[in-house]
């Protein structure tokens, strides 16, 4: 089963190491790149993904809000939050919003274990 | 002035702490991008004026330099900065991004690349050291500066309480790329004071501990 990944980080070399370690786990999953928190939710508009990588610390809104927002539209997508702000106020607000908290830089390992608890999750929520 | 005038031994004691947990652990999170030994020197915290600040600065580096930059704000308030030297900067970017990219490629991404290292770096920092203290800060977005110590040390708006500032720097060195720099912070008196019921609070919070 293959899914279609939201990716969400105002840095292009962020986005690339989130590609690069999503490479290696699920080389053939789809993703969905967007700068800002504008751009992701335009980009929900054309195409649903199935889950979302959200950074925290974005000009305009951050990915806090943004997540929220996303959930709003899909309230169970699996959601996660990279942050090197590992706050426990930051974390806590990630939780409140049924997402997981990831820290950077982001370790193919901690992705790793991300997408296969969402992709179980997506498995047994389907039809 | 020495910082020991307003802290006692084991509030500058817990200061250094926290400072050595928060850089330690941004070391470890530059190791893991750079995928090298990160080696650094003991924190020091010290107190002094803005001018000592930019000559201490000034005398151990070249006038250019390049600095990430950001602000805290929350119980104590202050600046962030990551600070090496321009000429490294390329091969900063080069070190986190790896040996894939043309030179084209690398220059084209230096500017967001600095940011989005500085981000993680002073971003891992403080964040240790807000959750030692139970506190919050809001940490803003990364910004890259260029040119000499004074310009950092200098940035508008001007402090509203004097120009002496806490200023705790530390240096770091990546081995095999003959990579180094510092990483400062800065806050002024209230935010000193500010911080001194933080450390209390901590310290009270250990001591309650070991007695337990």
């Amino acid at each position: 089963m293959t899914y279609k990944l939201l990716i969400v980080d105002d840095s292009k070399l962020a986005r690339m190491a989130v590609v690069k370690a999503l490479n290696s786990c699920y080389p053939e999953w789809q993703r969905i790149e967007a700068g800002n928190a504008e751009d992701a939710l335009s980009a929900m508009q054309q195409e649903v993904p199935d889950i979302a990588l959200v950074d925290f610390n974005m000009p305009v809104r951050d990915g806090l809000t943004l997540a929220a927002d996303l959930r709003k539209l899909s309230p169970q997508m699996p959601i996660g939050i990279i942050s090197a702000n590992h706050q426990q106020e930051v974390i806590d607000r990630a939780k409140g919003l049924g997402a997981t908290f990831l820290p950077k830089p982001l370790a193919e390992k901690a992705l790793r274990e991300f997408l296969t608890t969402a992709s179980r999750v997506l498995q047994s929520a389907a039809p | 002035m020495s910082v020991d005038v307003l802290l006692t031994e084991l509030e500058l004691d817990a200061v250094t702490e926290l400072v050595n947990l928060g850089v330690s652990r941004a070391a470890t999170n530059l190791a893991l991008m750079v995928r090298d030994e990160v080696v650094l020197t003991v924190p020091k915290v010290t107190l002094m004026s803005r001018q000592e600040a930019i000559r201490i600065l000034g005398e151990r580096e070249t006038k250019n330099l390049v600095a990430v930059h950001q602000i805290f704000e929350g119980e104590i308030t202050g600046r962030a900065l990551l600070i090496f030297p321009e000429e490294r900067s390329l091969e900063l970017v080069r070190s986190v991004v790896g040996n894939d990219l043309s030179l084209e490629e690398i220059i084209e991404l230096e500017q967001e690349a600095l940011a989005e290292t500085g981000n993680i770096i002073l971003n891992s920092c403080l964040a240790t050291i807000a959750n030692a203290l139970e506190s919050h800060l809001r940490i803003s977005l990364p910004e890259v500066l260029r040119g000499e110590s004074s310009r950092f040390f200098n940035l508008p708006p001007p402090p509203e309480a004097g120009s002496t500032v806490m200023f705790i720097y530390i240096n770091f060195v990546v081995r095999r790329r003959d990579l180094n720099g510092y990483i400062a912070m800065m806050m002024d008196m209230p935010s000193l004071a500010a911080l001194q019921v933080l450390l209390r609070n901590l310290i009270a919070r250990m001591s309650s501990g070991t007695r337990a």
